[in-house]
């Protein structure tokens, strides 16, 4: 029994490995003929080009990435120490605290839109010219909200597969600060879950289009979405494109890891 | 979501013109000898158009909303203007509604990022017409009297009929009027550009198909009866006819604007050929209003950007995207309107009149209540 | 003291919004209390489409669950350092967050009328638009739910799963149970509480999506967002903004229901799962 290692494919486990390739790369990869039509009607990779020469996509897609880098560090300048925190001294707030970063999977986006709205119309002068101006001002600290749910989530299964407790009494035996055991001892531990929250924040932001659109902001999806009004073919191809692009960054992040295999209790996100 | 426009043509001469337009000093020259153009209400209260120009070139931003590029030729009509004078153009919210214009307007109001002009439905223009300034353009006289407010804060711009789009590589016949559109050899293959219960156009599709059904401008109903009997005999399809399902082949025949249905044509050239016609049975037309923010952040490029909007440039190139420019008549008779583009405009078979202010919000009403249990 | 920062930020930058929604729908545009756009909420067709909403929202988590579930344990058991373990994993980030205009459009382009697989049916004898079935319908936006929902399952359950210690299935199995047995008293126990508690929030995800069905078919299914959509940035001339909010508000009490349940399931878990 022991000779060959690898197992027999059990049905139960193909047939679903079967159903799920069908069913997700179906629909795209149908998408995906329309990206190769050109708008002058030939086949080629035209649509895929077009963010280069599209200066609008370009320069929002410039805007969303901006947005995307200063919402990841705000969520984890806020996370992982809340994370931390709640693991080391309050654990029996762990499900408070998770419950709440949970809301915004669950509150409609168009609801949060609305709120924005008249939040920003009831925002004094100053705060509008110095807050409101820019979508990277604007939008970062909600979308650090939005957020949150992944962030919460992979963080904290981070930091429960370290021993937290050791660590931290460990460094602070060697006189450590709060800072330098967040920034040198548990941050270099967790650096999958850092980067699989990182990654999720990305892909959130790539694709957040409510909150923009009715804030007036015109990110990198808005712009999507606008061009997909007028050339299908460049929308599709760019949408893949993001797709392809977010997939291959999480499934690198997958690689960097903690050692042990053989610890099957290591419930990581990804 | 596509923008909603609403336009009537105004018979409500109750609605009085807002008294600050008329209160305002024609020649708004301030103490120190400089032009505060927020409160010009002509080029030649302003010290004349070139000195438009300068100023408008001085500030070198124009912030414009809810401007699809490829409605009405938009896309163009901004690019040349930007080209023309080097102002750089913010077009934010492209898809936005009249709703959102106005909102923005009232909640941005002189923000550097709010809209300097906005472009929305008549009875959005006639209910907002304190957030407007009033300026009055160079070819003010052409035009039509009820298309304008007589103060200047608003003014028609361009319109177009609701008209039946049609993919002829899918469709063998393409349908002439709403009468056609019940024959079974269309199975799935009506559509609306949009829910009516959101978007303008599609709302003046139910409008429309009220009229060649024996409806009126104070009876819609006939309208979503029409549409609930599509989809009962299978010939309607749920999906709204936007870009994507155009391409696709979802939505074959689409209702919209006759400018729109212009449009998806130029977008699918390569792939197949999209006809644009007006129903023979019901003639639904309106327009739209352009209008100044009275706190424009980037007041004098907004003016100078009105001024090429109702130039001969800027209403050709509102005719090359095959809508009806406001001044068409005025242009016909005294030789400055493009041929070639007027030769495209689809053919109506009746002129069409405009429902009142009343009867609009009446009828929004009735669609937002019956649409959704109609296609059920 | 350490988890402040957290909840100042929560509440300054959740709260706020939240608190702009709740004051919106109890206040008239003068700034006085007032009942009545909730008292309209209670009427149709917003009562038609909180049915609506609920019904889609159930059947979308319950199916979407069980595929999820069912996927997750076949990667699962492939081991964690298999490509098949972070391929399904990272796709499942990924396809978490594709929902709305492109979602709609990739059915459309595989399902619809000329769809790819439409086609590639026909082509083995079943023709899709023959019968009644279309793309655009309710069935249409139960299979794009489904699209994002099963990613999502899987994003929240692997982590229970590999919770599951080994040491558990061997001390079964030596004790003489089946793979069976093992799953039916050891396993399916220690994770009802995480399978649940994802249900619901699938449940309170399919809840308060729009944009995709909205690019599936308009506003002819009648779901809450929808009209919260319409009444606050829609053509209707009247100021029924409030109306909009009160939905909104009442939307947010069902999720606060489905969060208390999903708490209360969470300290469960956490029990058995340290």
């Amino acid at each position: 029994m022991r000779r060959r290692r690898r197992r027999r494919p059990r049905l139960w486990r193909v047939t679903i490995l079967v159903l799920a390739a069908v069913f997700f790369l179906g629909p795209q990869v149908s998408a995906l003929r329309y990206s190769f039509v050109q708008s002058n009607g030939e086949n080629g990779l035209g649509n895929y080009t077009q963010l280069f020469h599209d200066s609008a996509l370009g320069s929002s897609l410039v805007t969303s990435l901006e947005i995307a880098a200063l919402t990841t560090v705000i969520m984890l300048a806020l996370m992982l120490p809340t994370v931390v925190w709640v693991r080391l001294r309050l654990p029996r707030l762990a499900v408070v605290v998770e419950s709440i970063s949970v809301l915004p999977i669950v509150i409609p986006p168009i609801v949060m839109a609305a709120g924005l709205a008249t939040l920003q119309s009831h925002a004094s002068a100053q705060i509008s010219s110095v807050i409101f101006t820019s979508p990277l001002t604007a939008l970062t600290p909600f979308y650090v909200i939005l957020a949150m749910p992944f962030a919460f989530r992979s963080l904290d299964v981070g930091v429960r597969a370290i021993d937290l407790r050791t660590l931290v009494d460990a460094a602070r035996n060697l006189g450590a600060g709060w800072t330098t055991l967040l920034l040198r001892v548990i941050l270099p531990n967790v650096r999958t879950a850092i980067l699989t929250a990182a990654s999720l924040t990305v892909a959130l932001v790539l694709a957040e289009v409510v909150i923009s659109e009715t804030l007036l902001y015109d990110t990198y999806p808005v712009e999507l979405v606008n061009t997909g009004q007028n050339l299908v073919g460049v929308a599709v191809a760019l949408s893949v494109l993001s797709l392809a692009v977010t997939w291959l960054l999480l499934y690198m992040v997958s690689f960097i890891g903690n050692r042990d295999a053989s610890r099957a209790r290591i419930g990581r996100l990804l | 979501m596509r923008r909603n426009r609403r336009l009537t043509r105004s018979r409500a001469k109750w609605l009085a013109p807002i008294a600050c337009a008329v209160a305002l000093p024609i020649a708004a020259v301030s103490a120190s000898g400089a032009v505060n153009w927020s409160n010009v209400t002509s080029a030649k209260a302003g010290g004349g158009f070139a000195a438009l120009v300068k100023a408008a070139k001085a500030e070198g931003t124009l912030n414009l909303i809810a401007d699809p590029l490829n409605w009405a030729n938009y896309g163009e009509i901004i690019s040349s203007f930007s080209k023309k004078y080097g102002i750089k153009v913010n077009d934010v919210n492209k898809l936005g509604t009249s709703q959102q214009e106005i909102t923005a307007l009232q909640t941005l109001g002189s923000q550097s990022r709010a809209p300097d002009a906005v472009d929305v439905g008549q009875s959005y223009a006639l209910n907002n017409a304190s957030l407007f300034a009033p300026y009055k353009v160079q070819t003010w006289n052409l035009i039509p009297a009820a298309n304008k407010a007589a103060n200047g804060t608003w003014a028609n711009d361009y319109g177009g009929y609701v008209s039946i789009g049609c993919n002829t590589s899918i469709v063998k016949v393409c349908p002439t009027s709403f009468a056609d559109l019940t024959n079974p050899a269309y199975k799935n293959d009506v559509a609306l550009d949009d829910p009516p219960t959101t978007a303008n156009s599609a709302f003046s599709g139910v409008w429309a198909a009220a009229l060649a059904n024996g409806g009126s401008f104070d009876n819609i109903t006939p309208g979503i009866t029409f549409f609930q009997k599509l989809h009962q005999i299978g010939n309607f399809v749920e999906t709204p006819g936007l870009a994507g399902a155009i391409t696709a082949g979802q939505t074959p025949i689409v209702i919209d604007w006759d400018y729109n249905n212009a449009a998806t044509a130029v977008a699918n050239k390569g792939k197949f050929k999209w006809t644009t016609a007006v129903p023979t049975d019901a003639s639904f037309a309106a327009f739209y209003a352009q209008a100044l923010s009275a706190k424009a952040p980037h007041p004098a490029a907004a003016r100078l950007w009105l001024e090429y909007l109702y130039s001969a440039t800027g209403q050709n190139l509102w005719l090359k995207g095959l809508s009806r420019p406001v001044e068409l008549p005025a242009m016909i008779k005294n030789g400055t309107v493009n041929k070639t583009y007027l030769k495209a405009l689809p053919a109506v078979a009746k002129p069409a009149k405009y429902p009142s202010l009343a009867q609009v919000t009446a009828a929004e009403a009735v669609v937002a209540q019956q649409w959704a249990s109609s296609q059920s | 003291m350490g988890v402040a920062p957290f909840a100042v930020y929560v509440a300054l930058f959740l709260g706020g919004p939240l608190y702009e929604v709740i004051y919106g729908a109890v206040t008239t545009t003068r700034g006085s209390l007032t009942w009545f756009n909730f008292s309209q909420t209670f009427h149709q067709p917003y009562v038609g489409a909180f049915e609506e909403s609920l019904k889609l929202a159930l059947l979308t988590s319950l199916i979407g669950g069980v595929f999820g579930l069912w996927l997750a344990c076949a990667v699962v058991t492939a081991g964690p350092r298999s490509p098949l373990r972070r391929i399904v994993g990272s796709g499942a980030g990924v396809l978490a967050y594709f929902a709305g205009v492109p979602l709609a459009f990739a059915f459309i382009a595989a399902l619809g009328r000329y769809g790819e697989a439409t086609k590639l049916l026909q082509d083995i004898g079943i023709n899709l638009n023959a019968g009644s079935f279309t793309i655009s319908s309710l069935t249409g936006i139960f299979l794009c739910y489904v699209y994002f929902q099963v990613p999502l399952m899987v994003l929240l359950i692997i982590p229970a799963l590999e919770g599951l210690r080994p040491e558990w299935h061997e001390a079964a199995t030596g004790l003489g149970a089946s793979t069976f047995g093992y799953i039916r008293h050891v396993a399916a126990p220690v994770l009802a509480p995480a399978l649940i508690g994802a249900v619901l929030l699938l449940f309170g995800n399919a809840f308060a999506a729009y944009a995709t069905a909205y690019a599936l078919v308009g506003s002819s299914v009648n779901l809450v967002p929808g009209w919260i959509q319409q009444l606050i940035s829609g053509n209707v001339l009247v100021d029924e903004n409030g109306i909009g909010l009160a939905l909104g508000v009442e939307m947010i009490v069902v999720i606060a229901i489905v969060m208390v349940g999903y708490a209360a399931l969470q300290r469960r878990a956490t029990r058995w799962l340290q």
